[in-house]
């Protein structure tokens, strides 16, 4: 299946992947409305800056042996090979947040409930909004 | 402090409306001209360092930036402009020679925009190129004098070497050092996906790139950087650098703080030392030394290589590449005064050499005078901006053009003529790693591909419509173009005629 993968030598850290998620997750028709209406959205990658090297990071999409194992109420599951979050079940405890060794599982802007990526599968179409929104091709959707 | 005589050039223009502070624009200024002020929770501009490079306005996801010129105008005087003030300011300041990057910007005559192209009305039917066969393909080199039967009615000629363009469209030399690696295995990338050429300047070939030589030009210039045997035999042709069009008369000098380890190791010389081009190349000082260099460069490459002389276009081009004919070259490539630079000295750059419409027209009269233009083809270069020009070229007498400017506009260019600072924002002419990450070059060799593809398809459109169906056709014919609004002296220099004539 199609994920997404970053390519660390075109990573410029600009962090315009961050404000693409986040707005495409929002809800809100644009970018300005989605940070300037209440409280300025969570994105669901997060960029990784070194000295040299930098890239971005968000969910694997792995075997779910953490998050989705360590889930106490089932809120997460793997679908067609995504590990989505069904957030009316989510409590808020935080288990995945601890056990995902990538670090991609944020906790939302209100701060009860988790988010994560799901590959823009409930808000966009075709790509992505990181891969679209990423200038340099830094971050690419394909099949490996 | 001492007082700042200048203002800045440009005024950053921010939509607090729109701004979401996501400070893109202050990670990708190199010039540091955003800054985000978590005191105040606002973007703040210092525009002093503004370039007008345009990369925070193209990368903004909200469009919240404007870059404008700044209103702030000493009083008005049409002998000395804005500008002109600026300068003698800046060299008081200095007490050194103004720099400059890419062509000249000034308001200096067009040819290309004063002639005119022809088109088939009833008596000769135009041609469509989507369901005609059309040809764009070219040959670059000596044309053969004859052909000789032997007594079975074989055909006999001498073969010398050629290039052959599926496009009559090459990129000029840019070297490694004035451009970025990643620019330069764009252009490398596209000239081999188009079956045309990009030129190493004179800064040697990476070894990265060894592999692009069957669809590389290999210059050699007054400095020689980069230059041995297995240089020479890597590419497809060799250039002579005797002049660029940018700044005729003068050599060139990369400063020690570009020459890294990469540079240091194409172009073979210490790391951190400044790369001076003489102004001349200290063997040639006639007709007779040039002659003696390409022979020289033939033989080392075993006589297969077509040899390039490149020359600037100055006020008696005609007589020099009528010399440069005679020097054995192949190819002939003419720098027209509108030419880019990495850096020349502003006074130069804007003063000096002449428009290559006039240059060409005036060398390949010449040529063709003196029955040698078969001996030669003729290259021109120095702002070719669009597929119109490059028709109006090949039908001036060109054989293929060359571009430069256009390819780094294609990578993302913008013309702030800001090369000379190693700041560029874009990632072509600079070296500094962090920048030089921003030109990807699978965007960068796409958008060059597309660039000539499109070019092609619009050659193919106005050939057609002049009811020519290949570049052969088109050559030198000048019946196919008309003057608008020049002067008889200027229509005899260009052997065309006026529109209605």
């Amino acid at each position: 299946m199609k994920k997404v993968y970053v390519n660390e030598d075109w990573c410029l850290a600009c962090h315009l992947c961050e404000f693409y998620c986040a707005a495409a997750n929002s809800g809100a028709p644009d970018m300005v409305k989605a940070f300037k209406s209440g409280k300025k959205p969570v994105p669901r990658i997060q960029v990784e800056e070194g000295s040299d090297v930098n890239f971005a990071v968000q969910c694997r999409h792995c075997d779910g042996k953490a998050c989705v194992k360590g889930c106490i109420t089932g809120a997460l599951s793997i679908k067609d090979g995504v590990v989505v979050c069904d957030e009316s079940r989510c409590v808020g405890c935080y288990t995945c947040v601890l056990s995902c060794p990538f670090g991609c599982i944020v906790i939302d802007e209100e701060g009860h409930r988790i988010q994560k990526c799901d590959l823009c599968t409930k808000n966009h179409d075709g790509e992505p909004a990181c891969v679209q929104g990423c200038p340099n091709k830094a971050i690419v959707f394909e099949e490996r | 402090m001492a007082i700042e005589f200048m203002n800045p050039l440009f005024e950053v223009i921010r939509d607090s409306d729109r701004c979401i502070k996501c400070r893109v624009c202050e990670r990708q200024c190199a010039n540091e001209v955003h800054k985000y002020d978590a005191d105040l929770d606002k973007m703040i501009s210092n525009e002093m360092t503004c370039v007008d490079c345009q990369r925070c306005v193209c990368l903004c996801p909200t469009h919240a930036l404007k870059i404008r010129p700044n209103e702030n105008q000493f009083r008005e005087n049409a002998n000395w402009t804005h500008q002109t003030m600026d300068e003698v300011y800046k060299q008081a300041g200095s007490g050194g020679v103004l720099l400059s990057a890419m062509g000249n910007p000034k308001d200096l005559p067009v040819y290309w925009d004063r002639i005119l192209l022809n088109a088939s009305q009833v008596t000769n039917p135009p041609i469509d190129p989507l369901r005609e066969p059309m040809e764009t393909k070219t040959f670059l080199g000596k044309k053969n004098q004859g052909i000789t039967y032997d007594e079975n009615g074989k055909a006999h000629y001498d073969k010398t070497p050629y290039l052959e363009l599926d496009v009559p469209i090459m990129f000029s030399a840019m070297s490694f050092g004035s451009i970025s690696k990643n620019a330069h295995e764009s252009l490398a990338r596209a000239a081999t996906e188009l079956g045309t050429f990009y030129n190493t300047g004179e800064g040697g070939l990476h070894r990265d790139f060894y592999k692009y030589g069957a669809n590389t030009i290999c210059q050699v210039a007054s400095g020689r950087f980069g230059v041995f045997k297995g240089y020479l035999d890597a590419g497809a042709a060799i250039e002579i650098k005797m002049g660029q069009g940018a700044k005729p008369g003068i050599g060139g000098h990369l400063p020690g703080m570009k020459i890294n380890d990469e540079i240091s190791r194409t172009r073979m010389i210490p790391k951190g030392t400044d790369a001076i081009s003489p102004a001349p190349h200290h063997d040639i000082y006639s007709i007779e030394d040039l002659r003696q260099l390409v022979i020289s460069l033939k033989e080392a490459t075993n006589w297969e290589k077509p040899i390039i002389v490149k020359i600037a276009a100055v006020h008696n081009v005609a007589a020099i590449a009528s010399g440069v004919a005679r020097s054995g070259a192949d190819i002939i490539a003419i720098d027209g005064f509108r030419g880019g630079t990495g850096a020349a000295p502003t006074r130069i750059r804007d003063n000096v050499g002449i428009p290559i419409e006039l240059a060409l027209a005036a060398v390949d009269s010449r040529l063709r005078d003196e029955g040698i233009r078969n001996d030669v083809s003729v290259v021109v270069g120095g702002s070719v901006r669009s597929a119109a020009d490059v028709v109006k070229a090949i039908a001036l007498g060109a054989d293929a053009v060359y571009i430069a400017t256009s390819a780094l506009l294609a990578m993302g260019c913008h013309l702030c003529r800001s090369c000379n600072t190693g700041k560029c924002n874009w990632g072509i002419a600079t070296q500094r790693a962090d920048l030089v990450k921003r030109l990807n070059p699978d965007i960068a060799a796409e958008r060059l591909v597309n660039l000539v593809t499109a070019w092609d398809h619009e050659i193919k459109e106005m050939m057609g419509g002049m009811g020519i169906n290949s570049i052969e056709a088109l050559r030198g014919n000048r019946l196919m173009l008309r003057g608008v609004g020049l002067t008889q002296k200027e229509l005899d220099i260009l052997g065309i005629q006026h529109a209605g004539e």
